[in-house]
């Protein structure tokens, strides 16, 4: 997508990521900010199903043409299921960043890290 | 760190800008690296035409006398080849054979040459040749804020720019003085994307004036790594990544653009590496699963990547990697350990990807 965007329904990591948080899992992603600084992304490599991801650290890469980025987590747990399509359609993240364009699905360890994430409007504040 | 402040400009610097370019530091240039897409721009140039501001680069004029005499003891290539109106790429060598830089050299007039530097080693090149021009009749003279250049570039490139020219182009690795969009400039049938297209040095107070024409006629511009993409294709070397001071030419694969018999300063080193062999060789590779290698990268075995990308034509990794040179016949198969995780990749033959039909 050309325009810049930032749902008020994810909540933000300062690593240009996202969460949506329901309940006690999450789906992550990176931000429209953290896709158009790569640009058109051409390889992501799922990680496994079933592995652990922390809070702040990386859970996988990311490439674009020119530059490989590390994916952080915005918060903690278990992988329950990866995005399959962005093996084959990578640039769908350009396309749809908080929609079909999502990494993973995270059954969380501790639902009340999203209090130490940013809303909308705190995230694009630290963009400026 | 450099501050962005620090960087210099190109005059088209703001075309960059209006047109949503993303600007980067590139040896001291404020540069475009994108304005669209990489593969977008990358695909412009392999089918219909795109034009690069590459006025970062440097040039050189070598006039006098003893111009011929003194550039054949500088560059590795032999000169007595180049006629008046004609282009040769060589390279700058030490004495031990280390390469300073790898440039085009176009020979303007019997006695005049214009030589046409990297960015990163405009300023070292000037004072490698100016150190050696003392025993030779010959002026040595940095004309690089005389110049912009652009590259126009693809199977449209030479039509497009046609329309625009007072008179015939050059054929491919020739130049000559032509007027172009109303801009008086030296055309150059040169290039670094293994297209057909021309390299255009012009005043750099002609350059907006002639970018926008490009544009209007139907170039798309194109950033610094769709050229990077382009020139990884087809296995042209980026001096500071698939060689340098610490590399012999001939393990760089770079033994043709060399005329040990010229005696060129580093010849003898050259001649014994020919002769000996050396103990790497500088490969294209194309990964055969998924992955991107990237500089840096450690070839299992021994050797390391140099270039590595992502190439829009071939749909794969691909690079170039210094190897053993028992494992530089192409159809070998080597690991190339990316971030941890072991990729498989061939040997392959220049070019990487070829022009169909």
């Amino acid at each position: 997508m050309a325009e810049a965007s930032y749902p008020d329904d994810v909540l933000y990591h300062a690593e240009h990521d996202w969460a949506r948080v329901e309940g006690d899992s999450a789906t992550f992603g990176i931000t429209w900010y953290a896709q158009d600084a790569l640009g058109e992304l051409v390889f992501f490599q799922p990680p496994e199903v079933g592995a652990s991801v922390t809070k702040d650290q990386s859970y996988a890469e990311i490439e674009s043409v020119k530059a490989v980025s590390d994916v952080i987590a915005p918060m903690s747990g278990e992988i329950v299921s990866v995005n399959e399509a962005l093996s084959d359609r990578p640039e769908i993240v350009n396309e749809d960043p908080y929609g079909e364009g999502w990494l993973i699905r995270v059954k969380l360890s501790d639902p009340a890290e999203a209090e130490s994430l940013m809303s909308a409007s705190d995230y694009q504040a630290t963009l400026s | 760190m450099t501050s962005i402040a620090q960087l210099k400009r190109t005059p088209l610097y703001e075309r960059h800008v209006a047109a949503g370019a993303k600007l980067v530091p590139f040896a001291g240039w404020e540069m475009p690296v994108q304005y669209e897409g990489i593969r977008q721009e990358h695909c412009a140039v392999r089918r219909d035409v795109g034009v690069f501001d590459v006025s970062h680069m440097g040039q050189i004029q070598t006039r006098g006398p003893q111009a011929l005499p003194f550039l054949q003891r500088m560059l590795s290539s032999d000169l007595r080849r180049l006629p008046e109106g004609g282009a040769q790429y060589g390279l700058l060598c030490r004495p031990d054979g280390g390469v300073l830089d790898d440039l085009f050299t176009y020979r303007l007039a019997d006695c005049e040459f214009l030589t046409v530097t990297n960015a990163a080693n405009h300023e070292k090149d000037l004072a490698w040749l100016q150190s050696h021009a003392e025993e030779f009749d010959v002026d040595v003279i940095d004309v690089a804020s005389r110049f912009a250049m652009l590259a126009v570039q693809g199977p449209c490139a030479r039509a497009l720019v046609r329309r625009l020219a007072d008179g015939p182009l050059p054929p491919r690795m020739h130049c000559t003085d032509r007027c172009v969009a109303s801009a008086s400039m030296l055309v150059c049938g040169t290039g670094y994307t293994g297209e057909d297209g021309v390299e255009l040095m012009l005043d750099p107070d002609d350059a907006v004036s002639v970018w926008d024409a490009l544009c209007a006629a139907g170039a798309v511009p194109a950033g610094l790594g769709a050229r990077d993409t382009l020139r990884l294709e087809v296995c042209f070397h980026l001096w500071g990544n698939d060689m340098d001071e610490n590399r012999n030419p001939i393990e760089a694969g770079l033994g043709w653009c060399c005329n040990e018999q010229t005696g060129f300063i580093g010849a003898d080193q050259v001649a014994a590496a020919r002769a000996q062999g050396t103990a790497q060789r500088l490969v294209p590779f194309v990964i055969e699963g998924p992955g991107i290698a990237r500089a840096g990268n450690p070839v299992v075995g021994g050797g390391e990547v140099t270039s590595g990308t992502y190439s829009p034509c071939l749909e794969r990794g691909i690079g170039m990697a210094y190897v053993p040179a028992e494992r530089a016949t192409p159809g070998t198969r080597i690991e190339i350990d990316v971030r941890g995780s072991n990729r498989t990749a061939a040997v392959e033959r220049k070019p990487l990807y070829r022009k169909e039909g």
